[in-house]
Parts: structure tokens; sequence; C-alpha cells
């Protein structure tokens, strides 16, 4: 903020510094025609030097101090964005990407093309006002800067409104396009995607078009307005010449503020939907049993009854949780950093451990940069993601290890190896297992099953029956 | 490097524009000098003013419709690209186009034609001062070239960073729920901010360079106006010059340099608009619809042979699938099965033509997959992806995608089948990932008439009930059908006549 402060000071004084130089000069030239003696005029010469030099340097001054606090500010925004949406999982992806890009960037719009010329435009027309004490001109400043901004911001309210929803909708489409390529190839809907995403392009470029020719009232009012001062001013010949050029100089101060109301109007929505997304409530949390693990458990269950919401709460009640959930997200980034944030201190012997035992040592092997080996979702296979997701809940090296389904992708002979590996490794840890497989409880001393989001049944592996795994599984 | 259609008339009519503009500054700064000096009957300036209004009104009109058009044109270009990362491309990065078309280009124009009009005008009021002007004017284009080819480097840089970021926001949101359950949110919100620290950093360098060439240019511009008023009024005093033409020299020698400013000032919005214009420009052309117009042949007379097929996707060392040869008789429904990573969806993709092999060739009866026309050919095939993708829609339009003309109870009896229990009304992307994937089933339920069926792994990660209904599903969309199906768990194999095993 005291950045944004000295930048607005900076600006009133380059503008400042810009007036006084055309009146000053004007007041020479009309002043010099009267055939003063010399030195009348040696002072007016030295400060419309002075003036030039001295205007350059402060507007590049005012240029790098706004700029460098509006964006300072809006690093501090986008963390604080990510923290939102941590907390708020209800955001669509479409949504998120247009949210975090453009809405903060519309917040940078609104401080730097908004706030602080509507700051020195006030303190410029304040102290013109004052000076002169020309009601003339307090009138043209009236209208170039609140009646036209006002109608300019009119004007694009609903354009504004209207730019926003479509382009959400024209990035659903993209989205749709980039991601659903195969789906909508391969049932011959490409084409009719493609046709409404530029349909909602059109909408775009049709919402975003100004309709009201405000340059055009915006130059008229401010010739008129140096018409109407030079009109009315009644003083000596170089103070009228002195005003009328001032006025001229400093009505370029106004000019931003018809673009700035427009932009003030679009970015709103941004500007409040950031703030909504910071200050809204958290998405509620789904209600699941109380259970502790201190041992091994495995949970069974139908599909839907609640196993994966339970492990998640698990995680979100016990600090020393972790896991390998169904639909883990690999990042776009090397192997490698997809498994070491899991902890911090994660060494190459860990990595090259854990590896091996999820079976993943020959892959990453055949990579050609090996562990640093750039990887997306798209580009490994679903065993390979399982294996990675696995690794990763390995290396945490939690109290408490959560695995939900976790060899489902992969063939079933070396999966229940390397479940068994694991098992093993964590004998003396809590491990909760979520599993469609009968064959994967035998040995569980602790059976939980599960329907409609409640613990149905809790015992042991040897005192379940036959029937009830098969209602459960 | 094709062009914008409909640039070379927007130029001349900018053009056209401008010389009319400069006769109105011309005309106007004659009016108010003599104003100041004498009088003048007041209707001239007041039409002056009202034709400098005109003017402005319709370059408006002019640069509007000429963005608008342009803007769409760009968007559809990079949605019919088939690049990655469009989104953020379509959106963000096509809005930095508009103000480069609208304020830049129009300013680029007006200062190469109004400086020039507004000089003759001085040498013919004043010859010294148009002088001092003219030596003095060249140094602004000279700065601006300078520092701006270095901004437009960076500036390129900046971009690159930008897409990087957006693309880092979209990785690390959907992320979310795994960096929550490993407790690194917090981490990663640090990352988010260190990322953004830097794009601040980077974009302050590239504007500390980028606000020289607009430090230049108010300097000369001053300077300038110093340079001509202080030796003005010293002829003035010596009556060298009378005050009529003074005031003109005055009043006319900013208006020399407000263009070659106001373009100086925008250039920094433009450069980032100019490099995503040339990136859009550069995109391969849309690719033309297929000359491919075989119809393919009856499934259940005619074969389908992947021969010696290797597939490898770009960016990857090793092939996905390698030298794989397979018979598919009419009828015949075969089970792939084989370690991850052998390439059993690869063989399903090669079959439905969405990835093409480098070596050996399918053929369908006789007839060459590539010669096929690829929405005759998937007219034929019921699929059931790996990892189905749900449009930004309701499920039921998301079904309908397989089945555009089927009815709502149709669209009802398919999800009613395929186990689905959450509403039709419900939109795609919020759906789980085994919700997802009977959506898919339904949508390769409701296909109609089709003679081929592909099932990428149909009874993933469902619960033993789950897996019943799915069977029965799939049963009856391989019921009469050619079928290659992926399979993990046995549960499906009964299914199936004959098991191929890859890898």
């Amino acid at each position: 903020m005291t950045r944004l402060v000295l930048a607005g000071c900076a600006a009133v004084l380059a503008e400042v510094a810009g007036i006084a130089l055309a009146g000053t000069a004007a007041w020479l030239i009309v002043r010099a025609s009267e055939q003063p003696p010399l030195a009348a005029l040696s002072v007016a010469v030295v400060v419309v030097r002075a003036l030039a030099v001295s205007r350059g340097c402060l507007r590049y001054v005012e240029r790098l101090t706004g700029h460098s606090a509006v964006l300072r500010t809006l690093a501090e925004l986008r963390g604080r964005v990510y923290e939102a949406l941590v907390r708020r999982r209800d955001v669509r992806e479409g949504d998120a990407l247009t949210r975090v890009v453009s809405d903060v960037d519309a917040y940078q719009d609104a401080l730097l093309r908004c706030l602080v010329p509507a700051m020195v435009a006030t303190v410029v027309g304040i102290a013109g006002i004052a000076v002169t004490g020309s009601i003339v001109l307090a009138c043209g400043l009236v209208l170039t800067g609140i009646v036209l901004p006002g109608l300019s911001a009119m004007a694009s309210r609903r354009a504004g409104q209207r730019s926003v929803a479509a382009r959400a909708r024209l990035a659903d489409h993209a989205v749709d396009l980039e991601r659903g390529a195969p789906e909508l190839a391969v049932y011959g809907a490409t084409e009719r995607k493609l046709r409404q995403a530029e349909a909602a392009a059109k909408v775009l470029a049709d919402a975003e078009r100004q309709t009201l020719p405000l340059g055009a009232l915006s130059t008229t009012v401010h010739s008129g307005t140096v018409l109407a001062v030079l009109l009315t001013t009644d003083a000596s010949a170089p103070a009228r010449a002195a005003i009328t050029l001032a006025v001229l100089a400093g009505l370029e101060v106004f000019v931003p503020l018809t673009a700035a109301a427009a932009r003030w109007v679009e970015v709103r929505p941004s500007v409040e939907r950031v703030r909504e997304l910071l200050t809204g409530p958290s998405t509620p949390d789904r209600p699941a049993p109380e259970l502790v693990p201190e041992k091994h458990i495995a949970v069974i269950g139908p599909s839907g009854a609640g196993k994966s919401t339970l492990l998640k709460a698990i995680a979100r009640r016990c600090p020393g949780a972790v896991g390998a959930m169904a639909g883990a997200h690999i990042f776009t980034t090397t192997v490698r950093t997809n498994l070491t944030f899991a902890r911090e201190g994660i060494t190459q012997a860990d990595l090259d451990e854990v590896a091996r035992l999820v079976r993943l040592d020959g892959w990453i092997g055949s990579l050609p940069d090996g562990w640093d080996t750039e990887i997306t979702a798209e580009t490994i296979s679903g065993g390979q993601r399982q294996r990675l997701v696995l690794a990763r809940a390995v290396l945490a090296d939690a109290q408490i290890l959560l695995l939900d389904e976790p060899v489902e992708s992969l063939e079933p002979q070396q999966g229940d190896e390397i479940l068994a590996d694991i098992l093993a490794r964590y004998r003396d840890r809590a491990v909760v297992l979520v599993t469609h497989r009968p064959e994967h409880i035998r040995g569980f001393e602790d059976v939980v099953t599960m329907a409609d989001g409640e613990i149905t049944w809790r015992g042991s592996a040897k005192m379940i029956s036959q029937d009830r795994i098969e209602s459960a599984v | 490097m094709p062009s914008l259609p409909g640039l070379r008339r927007y130029l001349y009519t900018l053009c056209i524009q401008a010389v009319c503009t400069s006769c109105a500054i011309v005309v106007q700064g004659e009016f108010l000098a003599r104003l100041l000096t004498g009088s003048v009957w007041l209707a001239l300036p007041v039409a002056a003013l009202a034709c400098r209004g005109l003017l402005v009104w319709a370059q408006e009109r002019t640069s509007a419709r000429f963005a608008a058009a342009t803007t769409t044109f760009l968007r559809s270009r990079v949605l019919r690209s088939g690049s990655g990362e469009r989104t953020v491309l379509v959106t963000r990065g096509i809005d930095a186009v508009g103000p480069c078309l609208t304020g830049y280009l129009p300013q680029l124009v007006v200062s190469a034609v109004v400086p020039i009009a507004v000089l003759t005008c001085l040498f013919v009021a004043d010859w010294t001062s148009a002088l001092i002007i003219a030596a003095t004017m060249p140094l602004v284009p000279v700065f601006a070239i300078l520092v701006g080819k270095h901004t437009v480097r960076r500036t390129e840089r900046q971009w690159a960073l930008l897409s990087r970021l957006g693309g880092h926001f979209l990785d690390v949101v959907r992320g979310l729920e795994t960096l929550v359950l490993f407790k690194r949110a917090g981490f990663q919100a640090g990352i988010v901010r260190s990322i953004a620290h830097q794009h601040a950093t980077a974009t302050m360098r590239t504007l500390r360079i980028a606000f020289l060439s607009s430090l230049v240019l108010e300097l000369v511009a001053t300077l300038s106006i110093a340079l001509v008023a202080v030796p003005v009024g010293l002829r003035l005093l010596s009556g060298g010059i009378d005050l009529h033409t003074a005031l003109l020299v005055l009043l006319l020698a900013p208006e020399a340099f407000v263009p070659l400013r106001a373009a100086g000032a925008r250039f920094h919005a433009a450069a980032e608009g100019l490099a995503v214009l040339k990136e859009v420009l550069a995109l391969p052309e849309p690719r033309c619809t297929t000359t491919t117009t075989a119809r393919p042949p009856d499934l259940r007379t005619a074969k389908i042979t992947l021969e010696d097929v290797t597939v490898q996707y770009p960016g990857r060392d090793t092939p996905a699938l390698r030298n794989f040869w397979l018979t598919v008789a009419p009828g015949d429904r075969i089970a792939l099965v084989g370690p991850s990573g052998a390439g059993k969806s690869t063989v399903l993709s090669v079959v439905l033509g969405l990835a093409e092999p480098v070596s050996g060739r399918v053929l369908i009866g006789d007839a060459d997959l590539r010669e096929i026309a690829p929405s005759d050919w998937h007219t034929r095939i019921s699929w059931l992806p790996q990892n189905p993708w749900l449009l930004a829609a309701p499920i039921a339009d998301n079904i309908r995608l397989a089945h555009p003309h089927a009815t709502d109870d149709e669209i009802a009896e398919a999800a009613r089948q395929a186990a689905l229990t959450v509403p039709l009304t419900a939109q795609g992307r919020e759906l789980s990932s085994g919700e997802r994937q009977r959506v898919a089933l339904a949508r390769a339920l409701v296909r109609p008439d089709t003679s081929l069926a592909l099932l990428d792994e149909p009874t993933a990660r469902l619960d033993v009930t789950t897996e019943q209904a799915v069977l029965s599903a799939s049963r009856r969309i391989l019921h009469g059908k050619t079928a290659l199906v992926v399979a993990h768990r046995p549960a499906i194999l009964p299914e199936t006549d004959r098991v191929v095993r890859i890898g």
C-alpha cells in the first residue's frame, strides 16, 4: 500500500510538472511579445528548462513504483487464492483456470488502470479548480471526469457481465476439446463442439465490443472545455494563454478515466469472485464414522458405501496419516518431484529402494533421463501411475498408511506380491486397506465392512462369514 | 505464415483517417492561436472541434469491428489447430490481441502520418523551430526501436512464463486432493507464491527497460518544447517573429510528439499481443477434412488385421506397442491381457484410428484403415475408454454424445443398465472416476447399430454388486459383435472366446 501511495505521488508530480511546463511556456511567449526587459523572462526560462527535465524522470519513477507495487500485491494474492482453493473443493476445472489466471490479472488491472489514474485525476483536478477558480473548468472536469466515465461504466456493465460468462463457456469448451479429443472424435462430435466453441468466441467478441462513441465524446468535451475556458478567462494576455495551454495539457490526465471506468466494470465481477473465493465458507466435509487405526485394518463394502470418504476423514483427523488414493494426481513434472513431495529429506537411496518395492525400477531405468524424466498423467500407463502413487505413500513413511484399492490396475499376481511386501514393511505401524478382493483380507485381525456410509460389522478375517464377504465386495 | 484477413483494408482505412486527423489538428491549432491573439468567428473552431470528434468516432468503429472479427478468427484457429495448452491461449492469450489491434496499430499509423503533417505545417509557419523539432524527433523512433527490440525478446519470455504459470496452476489445482492427503497443500501454496514472485521479478526486469523508452520519449518531447519555446520567446523580444506564429508553433510542437509517445506507451501492452498473434499464426493450418471416402467393409464378413504394428507417441523414447500382429475374425471376442504399459490400450486406439502406427498397417477386410473415412468407421464401434472424459454438460447430454437422436427414455434405460445411480441432470465434471466409467458404459450401450465393441477394463474399480451389473451390461454390448476387451480382472474373461497376451 505504501508503495502504491508513493507511485500515486510520483504520478501527481509528473502531471503537475507537465501542466506547469505548458503554462509557463505559453506565459513566456505571450509576455515576450509585450517586449519587456530580458530580466523579466529569465526566471520563466529557467523554470521551463527544469520542468522539461523533471517531468520525464518523474514519469519513469511513477511507472516503476506503480508496477512493482501491483505485481508484489498480486504474487501474494495468487498464494492466497490457492490456499482458498484448498478449502473450496467445489471448483470446476475450466473455472479454476479462468479464476486463478484471469480473475487475478483483472485484480491487477483494477489497481493499475483504475485506482491509480482515478486518484491522480482527482488530485490534479481539485488543484486545477483551486488555482484557476474557474467554474467553466469545474464543469468541464465534471463532464470529463465523472459524467463520461459514468456513461462508459454503464455501457460496459452489461457487456462485462456477459463477457465473463462467455469466457467461462469458451474455457469449458476448450478444455473439452483438449482433454476429450478422443471421445469427440469417435462420436463424430468434434466439428459440432468446435462450432459451439466458435459460437462462444463470437459471443465473447460481441460482448467485448464498445457500443458508445466514448472516444469521440471525450475528444469533443476536451476541446470544448479548452475553448470555453479560453473564452471565459478574464485575465492579462500572458495569464490567459498560460491557463489555456495548462488546461489543454492537464486534460490529458483525464483521458484514461473513460477507459478505466469501463475496465472497472469489466473486472468488478472478477474482483468480487476473488473476494468471495477468499472469504467464502469451506466446502463441508462429508460425514464419516470415527475410526482410529492403531494396527492393520481392512475395509470392504460395495461402491458408494463411503470407504474413500472414511479414508479421507482419517487422513484429515490423524496428523500422521497419508495414503495412496484412487484418482491420485500425477503432476506434470519429473518422476523424482512426483515422489519427493511426499516428505522432506527423501534421499536417492530411499527412492531406489521404494522403486524396487513397487517394481518400478526397471521402468525408471528405461526412461531417457531416469528419475529426472518429465512425465504427465497422459504419458504413463495406468499401472505405472498406480505404482507411482503407491511409492509416494510408502515414501511418506507415515505412522498410518491409507491404501485405497492400491493394486487395482496391476496384474493380480504381481499386485498381490507388492501389497504383501508393503504390509510386511508396515508390520509395526497402522495400515487401513480398502479393497474389493476377498483374498486381500486374509490374515487381517481387524476387518470392517461398510454400507451406506456406516460400519456394519467389525471383527477378525477368520470370523467373517462367506455371505458377509459376498454382500460386502 | 498466413496473414490476418482484412488487415490490408483496415490499414488503408486507418491511413485515410490519420490524414484527416492531421488536418483537423492543424486547423484546431490555428484557430486556438487566433483566439489567443485576437478574435475569430466562433463557429469555425466549433466546427473544427466537431470534425475532430467525428473522425475519432469513425476510427473507433472501424477498429472495434476489425478487432472483433480478428479475435473470433484467431480463437477459431487455435481451437481447430488441435495443439495442447489451448485453454490459456484461447481465453487470456488472445485477449491481449484486442488492445494491440484497436490501440497500438491505429496509433502506429497515426504516428507515421501526423508528425509529418504537423512538421510540414511548422516549416511553413516558422522554419527555425521546425528544424529543431525535425532534429529531435528522429531520436524518438530510434530509441523506441533500440529499447523495443530488447523488450520484445523479454516479453516473449514473459509470455512463456505466464503460460507455464497457467499450466502450473491447473496442475496443482487438479492435484489438490493429493496434496491435502500428504499434508503438503501448504507447501504447494508456497510454491505458487514463489512462482508468482518470480513472475513479478521477471516482469519488473522487462519493465525497467521498457519504461526506459518512455523515459526517453518523455524527455525528448518535453525538452524539445523547451528548446522551441525559449528561442521563440527571445526572438519575440527582438521582434523577429509575430505572436500568432509563435503561439501556433507552441501549440503544434507537442502534437508532433503526442502520437509517438502514445504509440510508445502502448507498445508494452501490444508486445504481448504481438507475441500471441505470432504464436497463433504459426500454428499448423487446420487439418483439412479427410479425402478418404471409402466405406468400411461389413464387419460381419470382414476380418480386422493388425500387421506388424508399431506405435510411438510423440515425445517418448520407447514405442507404446512394438511389432504387433493380430487377426480378429468376424464374431471373435478377444481378451487382451498383459502387464501394465505393454500397450493393451494402445491396440484399441490403433483399431479406432486414434493412434497412427509409425510402421505396419491395419486392415479392415482388404481396405487399409487409413483409407476409410473415420466418421463412417466410428459409427460401427461401441467404445469404452480407460479414462473416459465427460464434457462440461449434464450427464444425459454426455450419454447422448454417443447417439444424438436417442430419446430421453433410451438415455435413462442406458443409464439404468450401466448401474448409474446419480441423477442425469448432474454435471458431468463432478462425477467420481467410477461414475465416469459407468457414464462411458452407458454411452457404449446407447450407441446404435454397431458391429464392433472395444472395451478397456470395463470392471476396474468396481465392487462385486456393481461388477455384476456392469458385466451384464458388457454382455449386452458384446452380444453379436466382434470385440476386443482389455482385461485385468478375470471376471470379464468368460465373456470372451480367446485370450491374447501382450508384452
